[in-house]
């Protein structure tokens, strides 16, 4: 019964959706004020449908009822009751369901917040993100119903969840990716209303602003959790594999950086305003081609959903609609009349129009090397495979380039920033970083030799330095070097030090870990010991355990350092008895300097087992950076100028520019 | 040496030293082992879901493997290795796929793009400056005494 | 008139991510047809390498490709661990009664369980190649069984076949070009 009633609440949601699109719109024409408020509480009669239909799938679950399709495929009695309630969103039409969720959970914030708004522009806004809602309510129902039922025999047991994402991480991780793929349809709905109504002021950047940022920190916060959780339960000790399905989280998320600084441009000085909008339609877009992508089965990835040509169908027709229909809107409407105001030589306009430029080529070139083997294919020239290595040679050097404008972010200011001025800032900082970078590296190997001394780690460590220390240079000026001045710095300016900074500590851990990554691959008796990296490792034996659902091996290895043991690490191989699958779980000793990891590779025979070591230098600093990064975004969205209705005048002047002011 | 310990990798790290234990892959010669780590990371599984020879544990990728170690024993260089797989398996297994007439626009366009994006910047930038020095300097101030009334008129709403 | 022309050419300008994404979505669409994991055959029009390997029913007796080359021939790739062969071992059996000329290459199996296999379920290999390592799979670029080539009688692979060949393959994609080569011998 319950099952029934999630369904009927997802069809009550597609009408409400319905009317949301098209009421407001038809009322922001003919001047209906009745028909434009109607949005703001459909908005809100949506989100309660489908969070209604989605807590009757959780249910399902929860009660094992296995007479629903989607809930015998990915789940059984004796999944632990946690991974019950994530296998909701673990396959396709689950997380769908929260994918509409959340968007629908984004309109409704929209409604609630859209007070001081002019209700033309709410309503527009609305009835757009009715319409996404619309297009998802249908793809559900028509094509991944997961209400479906398996009558008239259900099974008696269901199959199971993948072992791989039974695990915290798909607990945490697709909502705070969906929370930011879907929060970018808020920008995308402003800048459609925007096109619109032909009005391009800073109003609708303003607007938009604190939305861009939100959906920033939730998408940066998920990738980064994705890329731990592959590090830690793909077994590899791998972190970032350029996986189609990564790229499609990351090509939304280098189009939303160049969004957030181009706003910045826009708001402030109505600078780039087509750039804007054409940004905040393309992130959005991604964010829909990396759904295409991911369900449509068109490529093939590690983590791609169970595909199904019908759906790819639908979802090319959607996106077809969405974003063939906005560019059409964009071409036709778009502002083409250049802005009265103007900026000359190296300033802040200057240097946000150079970093677009470097984040959206990274963007064009994750997106070529993403789809040319399916153009190769289409074009009939071969099967060609595109991977880590040509992401790599190009990406190295953008965010290279990236880095260094970068350092300069904070002593820009807008209209004319003297180049003079900006290069005797840099001289301390360069100094600094170059002496620190060549020396740093000396002090990293114990026995100095040309072979050991790594070009990465010095590329690496001037880089990072080069960020810190311009940002701390501007930190120290803006301050005068007083504690108590700090606390008048804006929460904007506090949110663009600490996310160039977390790039710096990302930056850190890619770097260091790739160049001083040490690995060694052995098969090992009881008792046999092995040095690495200067750490030794004694197998101690295998012994089986008994898992909730599954039976291990499970490994034990003492690691020790100068004598002292200083961790026990069990690395286990699971088999799941539902399924058969079997899973490498490693063991990690993490800290900030260094990670020590154990996989437990295949049985050899007499006890035998083969087993892979590393210890992997700086590479918490890859996700601690991720965090920094969202935290910085975070600081920017709480700004106080958000909140305020009347603004400070003129305080892009005095408090000596800041990029998100 | 102080910061020895902040750095947590003290011995050498390029090798690793053995009690008892066996490389799981022995060459004869230990330089092979860097350009093995190499080839198999950078070629593919040709039956699994995007993964490198290196990571994958399918039986083929295992075979792979020991034909890459026979190959590298024979003093085959990489091209020839590569070119051995490649005339088996196709290009497919090339994560780094070569620059011939199927890819010169996956290698050419990001360079490209760059080019572009940047002259556009440039172009962009030196079109506001033409526009300063072009106009009298009162119909500027003018103007961007407008725009900033506007604007804080704007803010005040 | 210059003003006018300059916006025409912005306005025009505004057309291009419009472009770019229609050329996008026709590439989306026509790879919806395409199955990405099917690796293209490098060997088609390549003569069949060269191999020495013992037989499956007779340690002793070492076969090489002369063996293989001389007449229209369907070389299949199979092993008792492959679930899929077992589907295809019926039509197999149904080819080889209507005289066509089946090698087998027992790939990566075991000889005993290998042969007990046949014998209960019908052998319709004149010979079969055991190949237990998997050397002769790779140069053939095997990733998986079943396989099936088809090779005309000197020699050359004529087509490839990834996967089960059951009545609808043979017939679209055998059948044809089998006739042909047979005409061609006689």
């Amino acid at each position: 019964m319950t099952v029934e009633l999630g369904h009927i609440a997802l069809i009550i949601a597609l009408c409400l959706a319905c009317i949301q699109a098209v009421v407001p719109m038809v009322g922001s024409f003919s001047g209906y004020t009745h028909w434009m408020r109607v949005g703001h509480s459909m908005a809100v009669g949506q989100f309660v449908f489908v969070a209604l239909s989605f807590a009757c799938l959780t249910a399902a679950f929860i009660q094992d009822d296995f007479s629903v399709a989607y809930v015998a495929n990915n789940s059984n009695t004796l999944l632990p009751l946690q991974f019950k309630i994530s296998a909701v969103w673990g396959a396709h039409e689950g997380s769908l369901l929260l994918w509409a969720l959340i968007l629908s959970g984004w309109s409704t914030a929209v409604a609630l917040c859209s007070g001081k708004l002019p209700l033309i522009l709410s309503a527009r806004v609305l009835s757009v993100l009715g319409a996404i809602s619309v297009g998802f309510a249908l793809f559900l129902l028509l094509t991944s119903n997961p209400f479906d039922r398996i009558l008239p025999i259900p099974p008696l047991e269901g199959g199971d969840l993948n072992p791989l994402l039974q695990d915290f991480g798909l607990i945490v991780h697709p909502p705070m990716l969906y929370m930011g793929y879907v929060g970018f349809s808020v920008p995308f709905a402003f800048a459609i209303a925007a096109l619109i109504g032909g009005q391009f002021d800073s109003a609708w950047a303003r607007w938009s602003r604190p939305w861009i940022n939100i959906a920033w920190v939730f998408l940066t916060i998920g990738i980064s959790l994705g890329s731990w959780w592959a590090y830690y339960e793909l077994g590899w000790g791998g972190w970032w594999f350029w996986d189609p399905v990564e790229n499609a989280s990351f090509m939304p998320w280098l189009a939303g950086t160049a969004l957030m600084h181009s706003i910045a441009a826009t708001e402030k000085r109505g600078v780039f305003r087509s750039w804007t909008l054409l940004l905040a339609i393309l992130t959005f877009s991604l964010s829909l081609l990396g759904t295409f992508l991911v369900r449509s089965g068109i490529l093939t990835s590690v983590h791609a959903f169970a595909s199904d040509p019908e759906r790819g169908i639908f979802i090319l027709i959607f996106l077809g609609i969405v974003v063939g229909g906005s560019l059409l809107l964009f071409a036709l409407r778009g502002p083409t009349m250049r802005s009265v105001t103007t900026y000359s030589g190296w300033s802040r306009e200057t240097m946000l129009l150079i970093n677009n430029v470097f984040l959206v080529s990274s963007m064009a070139m994750i997106l070529i090397g993403t789809l040319y083997p399916l153009l190769a294919d289409v074009l009939d020239m071969g099967k060609i495979s595109v991977g880590p290595p040509y992401f790599n040679i190009f990406f190295v050097p953008l965010m290279s380039g990236l880095m260094i404008c970068l350092g300069f972010a904070g002593f820009t200011r807008w209209k004319n920033t003297e180049g003079r001025a900006l290069l005797h800032k840099g001289v301390i900082p360069s100094i600094v970083s170059l002496v620190m970078a060549f020396v740093l590296p000396m002090f990293m190997v114990d026995k100095l030799s040309w072979s050991n001394y790594s070009l990465t780690a010095v590329v690496t460590l001037l880089l990072v330095l080069w960020v810190v220390t311009m940002s701390l240079e501007d930190l120290w000026l803006k301050s005068r070097g007083k504690l108590s001045s700090l606390r008048g710095l804006s929460g904007s300016y506090w949110g663009m030090l600490v996310a160039h900074i977390g790039l710096a500590v990302c930056a850190l851990g890619v770097g260091l870990s790739t160049a001083y990554d040490a690995q060694t691959d052995l098969r090992m008796l009881p008792g046999d010991k092995t040095e690495l990296g200067g750490y030794q490792f004694q197998f101690v034996g295998v012994e089986r355990v008994q898992g909730p659902n599954f039976i291990a091996y499970r490994g034990n290895v003492e690691v020790k350092s100068g004598g002292e043991l200083i961790v026990r690490l069990s690395p286990e191989k699971r088999n799941y008895t539902s399924g058969g699958q079997v899973m490498t779980e490693a063991d990690i000793d993490g800290q900030l300097h260094r990670d020590l990891y154990v996989s437990l590779g295949e049985p050899l025979g007499n006890q035998a087992w083969a087993i892979r070591f590393q210890v992997k230098p700086f590479v918490r600093c890859i996700w601690l950076g991720g965090l920094l990064i969202g935290l910085g975004g975070l600081l920017a969205a709480l700004d106080k100028r958000y909140r305020r209705r009347r603004l400070r005048k003129g305080a892009d002047e005095s408090s000596g520019g800041l990029v998100f002011e | 040496m102080r910061l020895r310990w902040s750095m947590g990798l003290a011995v050498a790290l390029f090798t690793s030293v053995l009690f008892g234990s066996e490389n799981l892959v022995e060459f004869s010669d230990e330089s092979l082992r860097s350009r093995y780590q190499t080839l198999i990371t950078e070629l593919r599984c040709p039956k699994c879901q995007n993964q490198n020879l290196a990571d994958s544990n399918a039986p083929i990728s295992k075979d792979l493997r020991e034909e890459i170690q026979r190959m590298l024993e024979q003093k085959m260089s990489d091209r020839e290795i590569k070119y051995h797989l490649t005339s088996r398996y196709s290009e497919f297994i090339l994560y780094r796929p070569d620059v011939n007439k199927t890819t010169y626009l996956l290698w050419g366009s990001p360079f490209a793009i760059l080019l572009i994006g940047l002259l556009a910047a440039l172009r962009l930038n030196r079109r506001n400056k033409i526009d300063v020095g072009s106009l009298d300097k009162t119909v500027i101030d003018q103007e961007s005494r407008i725009a900033e009334l506007l604007k804080s008129g704007e803010d005040d709403k | 008139m210059k003003v006018v022309g300059g916006l025409f050419l912005n306005r025009l300008a505004l057309f291009l991510p419009l472009v770019l994404f229609a050329a996008l979505t026709i590439v989306l669409l026509l790879g919806l047809d395409k199955d990405p994991s099917e690796l293209p055959s490098v060997l088609v029009g390549e003569p069949f390498p060269s191999f020495s390997l013992p037989a499956l029913h007779d340690a002793d007796k070492t076969l090489d490709e002369r063996d293989v080359i001389g007449e229209v021939v369907l070389v299949n790739i199979w092993a008792t661990w492959c679930f899929a062969c077992r589907i295809e071992h019926a039509m197999l059996n149904q080819l080889a009664e209507q005289g066509v000329k089946v090698i087998g290459l027992n790939y990566k199996d075991n000889r005993e369980a290998a042969i007990t296999w046949l014998n209960e379920r019908g052998d319709p290999y004149a010979f079969s190649v055991f190949d237990e390592r998997g050397r002769l799979g790779i140069d053939l670029g095997v990733y998986g069984a079943p396989e099936t080539y088809l090779l005309d009688a000197t020699g050359t692979i004529r087509h490839r076949r990834v996967g089960v060949v059951d009545d609808r393959v043979w017939n679209n994609e055998f059948r044809d070009l089998y006739a042909q080569l047979m005409a061609v011998q006689r």
